[in-house]
């Protein structure tokens, strides 16, 4: 196929003769949930993909108008169940910025702990399952091994290894132990030798390298216009971070670098995502040895949020607290007036319209996946590579079908 | 409850809004603020060359494009509000801009022309609410099955659904 026909999508029909079609997915290992692509190839070459979505559609944010504002975490956790823990948190800054709460110093830090996890997490898992998509399972055991310790983490804390549901309204569920600490430390003290092995293993295998350099290239104003955030925008060249251009959390307060590439092909992204895992852990150590004490409620009194659960089992006054705030005839009031809000999850900006009527409940809850964005570029990243290179670029875009479809 | 916000540092809108305004003359637009985000609502007859003025003035990613039914919203004459999120890549602004449509005529230009990273989510917008995005180049349905009637966000559509799932043709293995 002569290259010029690469840039027009619309083929005319006597080019089109020649062409073959090919069904990917829904179910395909390389996949890893459910997606279709529909390609056109010449021989081995794709002049064009379509991808069809929708087959994990499950009305996620109708839901969101069902439930209330804490109810409504146990869904957002399913939808990158990657790093559920993310998308809680976005979910819950979007909310408490539409209610106007200040956290408390220590639930700032928490959460800032558990968002750099979770961005290891992520990482660690697009990483793996893309190298072993592409014929190397050793590294994918170094990653997976790893991230079986976040999820640890993540118990200690919260009580659940998977879907934690651990952030409240203006608070956390339950406080963190001097035992979790601990282990925190104990990641961050063993993770760079880890780090050191999987990089060695992926970063510069041949193999690996040969597969995505050069393969998907996304150049900077496509990424812009196409609506590319995070490692996928970062390594094209747009050094755009919302820890850093709009600090929440505690981000503020803790020294860290922006991790960006000049490539823009399946190579720079891993690399990208490579160097955000150092920039993580970096700030995992600052922000453990500064993690302040005191109330991890919101509120004069810690009453903007739900009480500790030993208060609502113990005593008469935390029960009736309890009680306020799930009631939904007493609960929080919440102003008439719709906010945008986003924090910068592990596959890029993920971002939560909300429109509040008064009550405790959304009246629309539009989350803003990174996930579609990227996938809608999917077919301008793969025109013109080879058939094998559909599971590097769909690896390296970490497409995430729960958020994708929600 | 403290009314401190956790908002980002102040940016002066005083510049964008008088380059819009040279830009859109005779084009009433309507600004409003609300913790630190700058809203603004366009006349859906001159959405597009809004939108247009918009990108010109910087702002070259759309963030997010959705809409909200505001059927049960109470004190509202529109039914429809269709929502921009607007990003300044280099200077980090947002912006929001809205634009309100009613029954019967839920037709507005496609922002696919300006941002091309519209392209799926007025899809959605589409698939969900039923607005419709003239000039879009690929015009269906994203997530919900093509022959699928209802527009399931819009407030007049049960949670529980209408039935659509239970009612999927199945296609045995002899027929397909």
């Amino acid at each position: 196929m002569p290259l010029e026909l690469l840039d027009s999508p619309d083929l005319d029909a006597d080019k089109r003769e020649g062409l073959w079609t090919l069904n990917f997915g829904p179910q395909h290992p390389a996949t890893h949930t459910t997606l279709r692509l529909v390609l056109q190839l010449d021989g081995e070459m794709v002049i064009d993909a379509e991808p069809d979505i929708g087959f994990l559609h499950s009305g996620f944010e109708k839901l969101g108008e069902v439930l209330d504002f804490n109810q409504y975490v146990t869904i957002v956790d399913r939808m990158n169940y990657v790093s559920p823990m993310a998308n809680e948190i976005a979910w819950h800054h979007a909310v408490e910025k539409l209610l106007g709460i200040e956290l408390t110093p220590r639930c700032k830090y928490i959460r800032t702990i558990f968002a750099e996890l979770m961005r290891l997490h992520d990482h660690l898992l697009c990483l793996g399952t893309c190298v072993l998509d592409l014929g190397g399972a050793t590294a994918f055991m170094y990653a997976f091994n790893e991230r079986e310790t976040i999820y640890e983490i993540c118990e200690r804390a919260s009580g659940q290894r998977f879907h934690t549901s651990y952030t409240r309204v203006g608070g956390l569920l339950y406080d963190v132990t001097d035992d979790w600490v601990k282990m925190v430390k104990d990641f961050v003290r063993n993770f760079p030798k880890v780090y050191r092995d999987f990089s060695g293993l992926v970063m510069k295998n041949r193999i690996f390298v040969e597969r995505t350099r050069d393969v998907g290239v996304l150049s900077r104003e496509e990424a812009i216009a196409g609506g590319a955030t995070g490692p996928t925008a970062r390594a094209s060249g747009v050094t755009r971070d919302l820890r850093r251009d709009e600090p929440y959390l505690a981000y503020d307060d803790f020294d860290f670098d922006v991790c960006a590439s000049q490539g823009g092909d399946c190579y720079a992204r891993f690399q990208v995502r490579m160097m955000e895992m150092l920039e993580s852990i970096k700030i995992i150590e600052q922000a453990i040895d500064k993690l302040p004490k005191g109330p991890i409620f919101a509120g004069e009194t810690g009453k903007a949020g739900m009480p500790d659960k030993k208060e609502v089992y113990r005593s008469i006054e935390g029960l009736i607290h309890h009680f306020e705030s799930v009631m939904p005839n007493r609960q929080m009031p919440c102003p008439k007036e719709s906010i945008y809000a986003a924090t910068e999850s592990p596959n890029g900006e993920l971002g939560y319209y909300i429109v509040g009527d008064g009550t405790f409940r959304a009246y629309r809850a539009r989350t803003r996946p990174p996930s579609i964005l990227h996938f809608a570029l999917f077919s301008k990243l793969i025109r013109g590579c080879m058939l094998s290179d559909v599971a590097a670029v769909l690896g390296s875009i970490n497409i995430i079908a729960a958020e994708l479809d929600r | 409850m403290a009314n401190e916000t956790t908002d980002s540092k102040p940016i002066d809108m005083g510049p964008l809004k008088s380059r819009l305004a040279d830009l859109l003359s005779g084009v009433a637009l309507e600004w409003s603020e609300f913790r630190g985000q700058t809203r603004v609502i366009c006349p859906s007859g001159e959405l597009l060359k809004c939108l247009n003025a918009f990108k010109q003035s910087g702002f070259d990613q759309l963030t997010d494009l959705t809409a909200v039914d505001l059927l049960e919203y109470g004190n509202v004459n529109d039914r429809f509000e269709v929502v921009y999120c607007l990003l300044n890549i280099d200077s980090g602004m947002r912006l929001i801009a809205k634009t309100y449509l009613n029954e019967p005529d839920l037709t507005i230009p496609s922002a696919t022309s300006v941002w091309f990273g519209a392209d799926w989510l007025e899809r959605e917008v589409y698939d969900m609410y039923g607005i419709i995005f003239a000039g879009h180049p690929n015009f269906k349905r994203l997530l919900l099955p093509d022959d699928f009637q209802s527009f399931p966000l819009r407030k007049d559509y049960p949670v529980k659904g209408r039935g659509e799932r239970h009612n999927f043709p199945v296609i045995t293995r002899a027929e397909s």
